[in-house]
């Protein structure tokens, strides 16, 4: 063994209970820095994925991107208006077929026609405004869940009556309606109609489950009392994180506003942002009150052994090799402590995960964790940094003994 | 012949509210084959001297040359390198390292220096451990040995990179009648046998007799400076 680690080996393992304390201190910062790592991302990547899953990646919908360009913009290079509101026009994206067949041609992914709309609700006395979204059953499978999100009846059941409709189960006990039961919508534009309730689904976002309910295009074509009208084209990628891409694309070929889900959720992107600032900087805060103990035992180790380095100082070590001497165990210290904390974080980890658990907002049964080896080594670096910046310190101080002030101490 | 170690108008000064002069004007040459005496009242400079003339302080004014070069020029590092392969030093306590065996802490300064594998270290290690009586010690560690054989361990560890010169501060200022003896013996041997120069510091003025040379420093000063032998060498 290398001179220098041989004995930085020797000193710690002649202080072995201050160092299994260290090296436990180490461990423990890694070990629930692992677990809060694993815990704050496991959610925020389940909570993402489930926003994903549950609304299009992209929505073109009927609003123009920018007001029409007025002539003397056309003809004056210096003219330029702001503020400009777009004309009042009949709503609805104009050939939409057309729009979704040459989209179709390059978007990596799945396009359908809808129709956004809102409407009051009646059944058994109870009026409640819902949000009535037109869809194609044919085309929706392709980009939502809606299919597997089915508690009663199937997205084809839409068929099954002439004005269907699917009711979220939560707004479906919300008003105690069943399947077949006839429900009232009335649409802002006027229109009224019976729909028969043919199926319900449960999304696990309350906001979805309590205030939507589907129809075919064209019963909500009806209530839009509006023929062909379509004023949402919703897109789900292959890769969603390419939806922003997509979507700037798109808006530029259609002339429509497209919305990507990030675009739609940047609020919560920045919160989610801020929050991993947060845990970053708790993780940080637990891996350096961790060091706290390494910079404890290094600091006794070089005050217990001031005359061991005023000998190898004597016998011509140098300064150099007194601080790494010092340096090492700090390191070892921290690489212990880290490999350790492997473990605990491991099995940290895997205990929260199995535990059982219930929000009001969702229906997870298990706390979502995620197992990523950057966690591991992030905190390990943390660590072994700041054992080895603890250790510096003493190390730095060891190696500037003179030791002739020892020699003749001990004299 | 170029002397082994020299000084030149070395005073050392401790800096403070009051500044104490440690040793003052010093001008000294060994050379080699010497065995010299550093003698003196308490407090009268001898071990600051001894410090001075091994590289371990540095002096306020003046120079210590090793080998004919000068030391005031050197970097720590060249100092220290210096000390580990031209000189080996005894303290008046072992000074060995507790937690490592006899073996190993003769084999340190060979280690240190990187001219031997950690094995032929070992080897040479115990090679002097048994010349100097202490074959049946060897995977001992320093408290499981007397006083004697812990300052017999300290010879050898000293003489580990087989240096011209040994610094001795005190080496049997601990030890009793027999051990004193023997240690001294040791000492004479590695002149007269083994062609060093030792440089001690003692206060048993009896032992002094016994050496070639004697220095006498009184107030940091050296007021003699005398031959206690024929064969001695003095300036």
């Amino acid at each position: 063994m290398n001179l220098i680690l041989s004995i930085a080996w020797t000193h710690i393992r002649h202080r072995a209970r201050q160092t299994l304390v260290a090296i436990a201190g180490v461990m423990m910062g890694v070990g629930f820095s692992i677990l809060m790592a694993a815990m704050m991302e496991g959610s925020q990547d389940d909570f993402i994925k489930t926003l994903v899953d549950a609304l299009p990646h992209i929505s073109v919908t009927d609003e123009l991107r920018e007001p029409t360009r007025q002539p003397a913009e056309l003809v004056y290079q210096a003219v330029e208006f702001h503020g400009l509101t777009p004309e009042a026009r009949r709503p609805g994206i104009k050939n939409p077929m057309a729009i979704i067949a040459s989209l179709q041609s390059w978007v990596p992914g799945t396009l359908t026609p809808s129709v956004q709309s809102k409407a009051v609700l009646r059944f058994a006395r109870r009026n409640l405004t819902i949000s009535i979204v037109g869809i194609d059953p044919r085309t929706e499978v392709g980009v939502s869940n809606l299919a597997t999100h089915m508690r009663q009846g199937t997205l084809a059941s839409l068929y099954r009556a002439s004005n269907a409709i699917l009711l979220g189960d939560r707004l479906a006990n919300k008003i105690g309606a069943r399947v077949n039961s006839n429900v009232t919508l009335t649409s802002a534009q006027g229109a009224v109609m019976t729909a028969r309730v043919v199926g319900m689904f449960h999304s696990g976002f309350r906001a979805i489950d309590e205030t939507t309910g589907y129809v075919l295009l064209k019963t909500a074509q009806i209530l839009e009392m509006q023929t062909g009208i379509v004023n949402e084209i919703r897109v789900r990628a292959r890769d969603p994180m390419n939806a922003r891409l997509i979507s700037e694309r798109v808006g530029e070929q259609t002339g429509y506003r497209s919305i990507s889900w990030q675009e739609a959720q940047e609020d919560l992107l920045s919160t989610i942002t801020l929050r991993n600032v947060l845990m970053y900087t708790i993780v940080g805060a637990i891996l350096l009150v961790a060091s706290f103990g390494t910079y404890n035992i290094v600091s006794t180790i070089t005050h217990e052994k001031t005359r061991d380095i005023a000998i190898l100082k004597s016998l011509g070590f140098r300064n150099r090799s007194i601080r790494t001497i010092f340096i090492i165990e700090a390191g070892l210290i921290g690489l212990v402590g880290a490999l350790l904390g492997w473990l605990l974080g491991y099995l940290l980890t895997w205990g929260v995960a199995s535990l059982e658990f219930k929000t009001p907002f969702s229906d997870y049964n298990h706390l979502p964790v995620l197992y990523t080896m950057k966690h591991y080594l992030l905190a390990t670096a943390v660590a072994l940094a700041s054992s080895l910046i603890a250790g510096y310190f003493p190390a730095h101080a060891a190696a500037r003994l003179h030791p002739v002030d020892i020699i003749r101490g001990a004299t | 012949m170029i002397p082994l170690i020299e000084a030149r108008n070395v005073t050392k000064i401790i800096a403070g509210t009051v500044p104490v002069t440690l040793v003052k004007d010093i001008n000294l040459a060994i050379t080699p084959r010497e065995f010299v005496a550093i003698t003196g009242p308490s407090g009268s400079g001898k071990s600051s001297l001894l410090y001075l003339l091994g590289l371990l302080d540095l002096p306020t004014t003046g120079d210590v040359l090793i080998d004919g070069r000068s030391t005031n020029v050197m970097m720590e590092d060249e100092r220290a390198e210096v000390r580990l392969s031209r000189i080996g030093f005894v303290f008046q306590f072992h000074f060995l390292l507790p937690e490592f065996s006899i073996t190993e802490n003769v084999a340190l300064p060979m280690r240190a220096l990187g001219g031997l594998p950690a094995h032929a270290a070992t080897s040479r290690a115990e090679e002097l451990l048994t010349s100097l009586g202490l074959r049946d010690h060897l995977h001992k560690t320093p408290d499981q040995l007397s006083g004697g054989q812990r300052q017999r361990v300290a010879v050898a560890r000293a003489l580990a990179n087989d240096p011209p010169v040994i610094l001795a501060d005190e080496p049997t200022g601990s030890l009793d009648t027999l051990a004193t003896s023997q240690v001294f013996d040791i000492l004479r041997e590695l002149v007269t046998l083994g062609g060093k120069t030792v440089v001690a510091v003692t206060h048993d003025l009896n032992l002094a007799a016994r050496m070639h040379r004697r220095i006498h420093v009184v107030d940091g000063q050296i007021v003699s400076d005398e031959a206690t032998t024929p064969e001695a060498n003095v300036r």
